[in-house]
């Protein structure tokens, strides 16, 4: 019953389907074909993005990693956060416990901003999708600007701060 | 041949975690195979529609919409849709090719791309109660304005 529930989309669209078969055969075969074209594309590449992103997953340390993240951290603390942002594939939604846990541990504001982009938009088994099916010119040259953009988003927004500020948002996490 | 890219870092991968810790890289394949099971529902739905509006939505009618001759009201209308709509990236590439070979611009649908993974005004309560009011603002923001700036490097660089 689950199942039906969770594909229910997939099922609305082969009903949609059948219909323009019923309707116009022509039509019906053209979707067929590039609908079945764009599977085939999409199983022969799916097995290696998906193999990457458990191996990510279980690899990077991430609890050793948090540590080395507070203010001060420098160069090293912004590539770790990074590295912690790009080594997953989930949606941005579920990047903001991980931040909060970061928080709780004593991650600088600019450090946590710059998680949150790298997660939202550098995420590496994305990048190989983004790659497949946008080709490398596009990818890269996004990949590359969207390193620079982040980091100068997380710069301006963490200078925006007043120490103060920074404080209180660090107090929420403190409490807990 | 990035296909044969894929492949080879994936076995690689493989191997160099298997050497190391076999638990871990069993743990690793079941992780694969569960984010696949999770993305499949909605990523068999995209292709079904890919299918269908490639066979029923003329070139004309995404060119007249979506294509570069909107220019930056095209940009805008692209930003306002990513910002706010909450698609999964593995659903939007395809989605992106599939318009882009039917006609539509370079820049909009980079944008688009943009806003989408970057801004986010659902989760902004979310961002709001991790963080503040404050840094959700500045941070949505730039990422707007930077969606802008990327989209038009793009433009130059592959479009």
């Amino acid at each position: 019953m689950n199942r039906w529930i969770r594909y229910k989309w997939v099922l609305l669209l082969l009903l949609v389907d059948a219909v323009a078969y019923v309707w116009d055969q022509n039509l019906g075969r053209n979707i067929a074909i590039q609908t079945s074209d764009s599977f085939l594309q999409m199983l022969s590449f799916i097995p290696p993005v998906f193999i990457i992103l458990g191996l990510l997953d279980t690899w990077v340390p991430r609890e050793k990693v948090v540590s080395h993240l507070g203010p001060g951290s420098g160069v090293k603390g912004m590539a770790l956060a990074i590295l912690l942002g790009v080594a997953n594939a989930g949606p941005l939604y579920a990047a903001f416990p991980v931040a909060a846990v970061m928080l709780k541990k004593g991650t600088s504001l600019f450090n946590v901003i710059l998680f949150i982009g790298a997660w939202a938009t550098l995420k590496i088994p994305m990048f190989l999708f983004e790659t497949k099916f946008l080709g490398v010119p596009f990818s890269t040259t996004r990949w590359i600007c969207s390193l620079i953009g982040i980091i100068s988003i997380a710069y301006v927004t963490d200078r925006m701060h007043s120490e103060a500020e920074k404080q209180a948002i660090y107090l929420k996490h403190q409490q807990v | 041949m990035d296909i044969v890219i894929f492949y080879g870092l994936a076995a690689g991968g493989i191997l160099w975690s298997y050497r190391k810790d076999k638990q871990k890289t069993k743990q690793s394949l079941k992780k694969a195979w569960k984010a696949f099971d999770n993305i499949l529902p909605a990523f068999a739905a995209i292709l079904l529609l890919i299918g269908i509006i490639m066979a029923m939505v003329s070139p004309a009618t995404v060119t007249t919409v979506l294509g570069a001759d909107t220019g930056v009201v095209g940009m805008i209308a692209a930003a306002i849709i990513g910002s706010i709509a909450l698609i999964p990236g593995f659903v939007i590439f395809p989605l992106a090719r599939t318009v882009l070979s039917m006609g539509a611009g370079m820049m909009q649908v980079a944008v688009f791309i943009s806003t989408l993974m970057m801004v986010s005004v659902v989760t902004a309560p979310m961002e709001v109660q991790l963080l503040s009011r404050k840094v959700m603002l500045w941070r949505n923001g730039l990422s707007l304005i930077f969606s802008f700036a990327v989209a038009f490097v793009l433009g130059k660089v592959v479009g």
